[in-house]
């Protein structure tokens, strides 16, 4: 079979929604996009862990600090799930590490926003989650099979982070004027980010057209983010929030909540590395990794030793 | 420093319920055997997911490729005789 037969056959499995697995053939630019798309994801998942950090120490009440280290896990967790899925495609762990500290990969701009009170955990978990939740949801149906699997698994997680972040948020917006204030400021600030999660508007989206047509996205960012605004206006207004977007408005005929325009241009900015916290996230990524490197080095000095001994039981 | 290292890969297989098969779930990095059940444990069950792991190195598995996958299962195509829908029972015969 020559190149293009090999492409045609693919892309006839790709149209009756059949899954590909590793071992089967691909097209590079198939491999290469998912290799980007899903190393992002597996290190916006590891990062996203820094900003919820930020208030372990800090959190109101022991229930608040078990809740938030189990969801803290579950995006290490997450970060291993795609990792894992990922180096199905030919690369290993540590290419995809290097590259995030090279900074020739990149992870999700909206953890490069900084948490500054408790409201912003709350924040957080019911809208940044709530979005991923929305995108993710998508990305179980995609057609590679080992990303698909991955993002059913995940989805079945984050459910709880999305509740326990709005069940912060609505805990507030009943308490007193000062945490009702602390809650609206959390809203005002993350509102627009959990917006430009969905990235570009179709026609600006660079790798969208060719992403739809090997399925992996099987809707567009447009149509994602219309679904989390829906959703999550409605959200808002049931425990006394504003949604800080003046132009927003419901549309009777669409049956769909319009928004005014997304500032892409800060969106750009982060992108390229201007956010308040790029620099902070990856030298804190950097300095544990490698503050890490002697305990790598004992595990594998310790299994040499059992290998040696040939006595190893668990 | 030489290049970084990420310890082997193993391949998790979980047994959910009793009585029902391991199942393939992932993989994880892990300097030996214990640690790769510790990690499986860690990443794959922390809902209580599994009663029972198993961990095998991915370099020790062998498996078939796409490609050859017509040529490697067509011995089984041409042999429908193996199913019991192949017979035709006698007429009116019953609980067969």
């Amino acid at each position: 079979m020559n190149e293009e037969q090999k492409l045609n056959q693919f892309q006839a499995r790709i149209d009756a929604d059949e899954k590909i697995e590793p071992r089967d053939w691909m097209p590079d630019g198939y491999r290469k996009t998912l290799i980007r798309q899903m190393s992002q994801h597996a290190h916006s998942e590891v990062i996203g862990m820094q900003p919820e950090g930020n208030w372990v120490l800090r959190a109101p009440s022991l229930r608040a600090k078990k809740i938030l280290l189990a969801k803290i896990q579950d995006e290490g967790g997450h970060g291993l799930y795609l990792y894992s899925a990922t180096e199905t495609l030919g690369i290993d762990r540590t290419e995809m590490i290097e590259q995030l500290q090279q900074g020739n990969a990149k992870y999700s701009s909206v953890f490069n926003y900084p948490t500054l009170n408790w409201a912003d955990i709350g924040a957080i978990g019911w809208l940044v989650d709530g979005a991923a939740i929305v995108n993710q949801t998508m990305l179980a149906k995609c057609s590679y099979g080992p990303y698909s699997r991955a993002m059913l698994r995940i989805c079945k997680e984050e459910g709880f982070h999305q509740r326990q972040g709005y069940e912060i948020m609505g805990k507030m917006m009943t308490g007193t004027q000062a945490q009702r204030e602390m809650a609206q400021d959390a809203m005002n600030r993350w509102w627009w980010p959990a917006l430009m999660m969905f990235g570009p508007h179709d026609s600006e989206s660079a790798h969208s057209q060719e992403s739809m047509k090997w399925k992996i996205k099987v809707e567009s960012n447009d149509k994602l983010r219309q679904r989390f605004v829906n959703r999550t206006v409605e959200q808002a207004h049931h425990i006394g929030l504003t949604v800080p977007d003046p132009l927003l408005s419901y549309n009777k005929e669409t049956l769909n909540w319009s928004f005014g325009p997304i500032n892409w241009d800060e969106f750009w900015s982060i992108v390229k590395g201007n956010g308040p916290c790029n620099e902070q996230r990856m030298s804190h990524h950097i300095k544990y990794h490698n503050e890490g490197a002697w305990v790598r080095e004992a595990a594998l000095a310790f299994e040499e030793n059992l290998t040696k001994k040939q006595t190893v039981s668990i | 420093m030489e290049k970084d290292n990420q310890f082997p890969q193993w391949e998790v297989f979980i047994q959910i319920k009793n009585g029902t098969p391991h199942e393939h779930a992932g993989s994880v990095h892990a300097s030996d055997k214990k640690m790769a059940l510790q990690n499986a444990r860690d990443i794959y069950t922390r809902r209580n997911e599994g009663r029972s792991l198993w961990v095998v190195k991915t370099d020790d598995i062998a498996a078939t490729s796409a490609e050859e996958e017509a040529e490697f299962f067509d011995p089984a195509e041409d042999k429908i005789y193996r199913t019991p829908n192949f017979y035709k029972m006698p007429k009116g015969s019953t609980n067969i």
